[in-house]
């Protein structure tokens, strides 16, 4: 039986599992959206905005272990995606992407919504493709999700001109696909994963440093079993937070920028360190030249070998999928009968225990003002640490990292890589779907919120309960941190003037409203807000409008040049 | 550090524009980019010659591995190998100019593929130092028009680049 192109694209999403897809209709798309109304298995949401889709598909996948699926339509439909898509390419999300185009006989034209969307998409996703052609449409949708989950993750776009989503072919989706120029690597190399159990056996001073790839190749279970047998001390970059449990006593907290006094102590002093599924970026190392003047050897396990010495000479490089090897790794351990060099390692430790007494993530408790940090403390007290918890990008996003402690992965979602503005609740949306019963809190601040704030309409029409943790300080906080450290207090267009009423604008929206400004409320508020199992609450915070995300490494200075609470 | 790098790569409309996308979006310099369908129409071969240090070079290699549609990547600077390019340069050819011109190309084994009362146009193929040098050789006036192919590679003896 013959299929038009626009069933066939139904048909490929109902083959490939996708329970949702988020998009926003439009022209070019008329055609699928029209075979979406005829069926039931593959739910679409209609967000408000396209970059709202993309975020959303973005955190269904992050929170799940599935490929996100969002929807648009030509021109400005892709163009309004773009910074979702960028966003889930620098965090190596898996997503497919569905876009519509002008029909073919109309590409180059300037038809109407017409852009060059693969041209426009190609640098910042895996791979896309142009169907210029019905018959070749199964083939490449099949290609598009395997390509966004399998190697390194990524979003992978499919553009679909609209005329070949009305012609027909007969349909039948491939069991299989193989591709002669993509085979990505699973396994590890055996002499290479040997010499890095010799090197951790040898270690005196070792650290363990992973990253998003433990989450992303749901390693936490083979990570932690590791780390155990090992008895190191383990930090989580941004991204890799959850991937080792945070109420681990062998864990030091989060490394780099904002990261903990001991944890980057331990990074820059260590004698060898294992770098798992991480990718030894500038907001985690700091300057590499002053990173590489501490001799220290480096074992790098990465499923992407061209993140391997990219910033970072290694010594051991284990190209693999990061659970495969560390299964290896454990096994050859076990076999070797390892025993840690007890005193070595307790010397180790003592000094990690010495750095640890900074305390570098005290505040003033006694405050009148509130402050953000015992915000996200009673956050964590209150969910239980077990909630899903989305960032936007800035100061209330690193108070989320340093304060929640995150026991288990993909509860941790934000925006690292891209660091973009406006992802919190649209990737909160996403989370809930992929997770519906579970507790999500969306931390953000005056200034994320707004970025995507049409979002709370679609909030309002799926009831999403999802709990809106707003940090308040009427600034955009980490440009007002930059500018009073480096640009002489000057202040420049940081301060948010003019802001909405944010409960009325939640009651505007049919979500439930509440300010809170005393820091005696602040329980209080966080306790009735979860309380309401079925609202949408937006907890509106006055926080002290100059408080600072301490430690700090500045930009381009060395790891261990940490700007502390005290010292100003 | 002069490379020329050789890739095997689908045979696909914008597979070269990921290539170039790939090197300007991430600062790598491209000297000569050439390419082409091989006897297997599937499959197109380019060659790139690009500048870089060691380890520049190296991301270089892993980045187009990590393209989709790129199948092999092999530096071919890193073993024997030869390289030829194609120049078509059209030259001024008059009065007692006329056969020094001639004299020259011979020299340079060249091939005069064209000829009016006042022009040639010499065809000559080698590596592009050689065409440098001819370029030098000529008086710099006299040069109507040139026309470079930028370099093709190939591994000496058993050395073979195929799926």
């Amino acid at each position: 039986m013959e299929l038009t192109g626009a069933e066939i694209v139904v048909k490929c999403l109902e083959a490939e599992g996708v329970e949702y897809v988020f998009g926003y209709p439009g022209g070019a798309v008329l055609f699928i959206y029209d075979e979406l109304f005829k069926q039931d298995k593959v739910k679409h949401i209609l967000v408000r905005h396209e970059q709202g889709a993309t975020h959303a598909a973005d955190g269904y996948s992050r929170s799940s272990d599935k490929v996100g699926v969002a929807l648009v339509t030509s021109g400005p439909g892709v163009t309004n995606a773009v910074t979702g898509i960028a966003t889930a390419y620098m965090d190596s999300i898996p997503m497919v992407i569905i876009s519509g185009q002008v029909p073919t006989h109309a590409i180059g034209l300037d038809a109407f919504q017409e852009c060059d969307t693969v041209g426009i998409t190609r640098p910042c996703v895996k791979h896309n493709f142009l169907v210029k052609d019905v018959k070749d449409l199964a083939l490449t949708i099949k290609k598009a999700f395997y390509l966004a989950r399998t190697g390194r993750p990524g979003p992978v776009l499919v553009d679909i001109p609209k005329d070949v989503t009305s012609a027909k072919c007969p349909f039948e989706y491939p069991a299989t696909v193989t591709m002669r120029s993509y085979n990505p690597v699973v396994k590890g190399h055996p002499g290479q994963i040997k010499k890095a159990v010799q090197l951790l056996t040898e270690a005196k001073r070792p650290m363990v440093y992973t990253g998003g790839g433990v989450i992303l190749s749901d390693a936490s279970k083979q990570l932690t079993k590791f780390v155990k047998m090992l008895g190191f001390p383990c930090t989580n970059t941004l991204m890799g937070l959850g991937g080792y449990p945070a109420t681990d006593p062998q864990f030091l907290g989060m490394l780099g920028m904002h990261g903990t006094y001991e944890a980057n102590m331990a990074m820059q002093n260590c004698d060898v360190l294992l770098a798992v599924g991480a990718r030894f970026d500038d907001r985690v190392i700091g300057n590499p030249a002053d990173f590489a003047q501490v001799q220290r050897k480096i074992i790098h396990i990465d499923i992407d070998p061209s993140s391997i010495s990219k910033r970072v000479k290694v010594d051991v490089p284990i190209v693999g999928n990061v659970s495969d090897v560390l299964e290896e790794l454990s096994r050859q351990l076990e076999a070797a009968a390892y025993k840690p060099n007890q005193k070595a390692l307790s010397a180790w430790w003592s000094q990690i225990g010495l750095w640890k007494s900074k305390d570098c993530l005290k505040y003033d408790k006694k405050s009148k003002i509130i402050k953000p940090q015992f915000v996200l403390e009673r956050l964590y007290e209150i969910t239980k640490g077990d909630a899903f918890v989305t960032s936007d990008v800035g100061q209330h996003q690193m108070w989320a990292a340093q304060f929640y402690k995150f026991d288990k992965p993909r509860r941790w979602i934000n925006s690292g890589g891209l660091g973009t503005m406006g992802f919190g609740l649209p990737a909160a949306m996403g989370v809930q779907f992929a997770n519906p019963g579970a507790t999500v809190a969306c931390v953000t601040g005056e200034a994320s919120i707004q970025m995507c704030i049409q979002e709370l309409s679609t909030c309002k029409q799926y009831r999403l309960p999802i709990k809106i943790v707003n940090l308040n300080n009427k600034y955009m906080g980490m440009v007002r941190q930059w500018q009073q450290f480096f640009h002489g207090n000057r202040y420049s267009e940081s301060y948010m003037d003019a802001l909405p009423d944010f409960v009325k604008l939640a009651e505007s929206y049919g979500h439930v409203g509440i300010k809170v400004e005393e820091p005696g409320d602040v329980e209080a508020a966080l306790k009735e807000a979860f309380k309401r199992k079925n609202d949408l609450v937006f907890l509106d915070f006055v926080t002290d409008q100059t408080e600072n995300v301490y430690p700090m490494v500045q930009g381009g200075k060395g790891l261990t040049e940490m700007i502390l609470a005290e010292e100003l | 550090m002069r490379h020329i790098i050789s890739i095997m790569l689908e045979n696909e409309p914008g597979a070269l524009s990921r290539v170039a996308g790939l090197f300007s979006a991430r600062g790598y310099n491209i000297e000569t980019l050439t390419v082409a369908p091989t006897e297997d129409e599937s499959l197109s071969r380019m060659t790139i010659v690009t500048t870089g240090s060691d380890d520049v070079v190296e991301q270089i290699t892993k980045q187009l591995n990590k393209l989709v549609e790129v199948v092999k990547v092999v530096d071919l600077s890193e073993a024997a190998h030869i390289e030829r390019e194609l120049m078509l340069i059209k030259v001024r050819a008059m009065g007692k100019e006329r056969e020094e011109v001639k004299r020259m190309s011979d020299i340079f084994r060249g091939r005069i593929i064209d000829v009016t009362e006042n022009t040639y146009t010499i065809e000559l193929t080698g590596t592009g130092a050689k065409l440098d040098a001819f370029i030098q050789a000529l008086e710099h006036s006299a040069i109507l028009e040139t026309v470079r192919t930028g370099a093709s590679g190939i591994g000496r003896g058993e050395r073979v680049l195929k799926v």
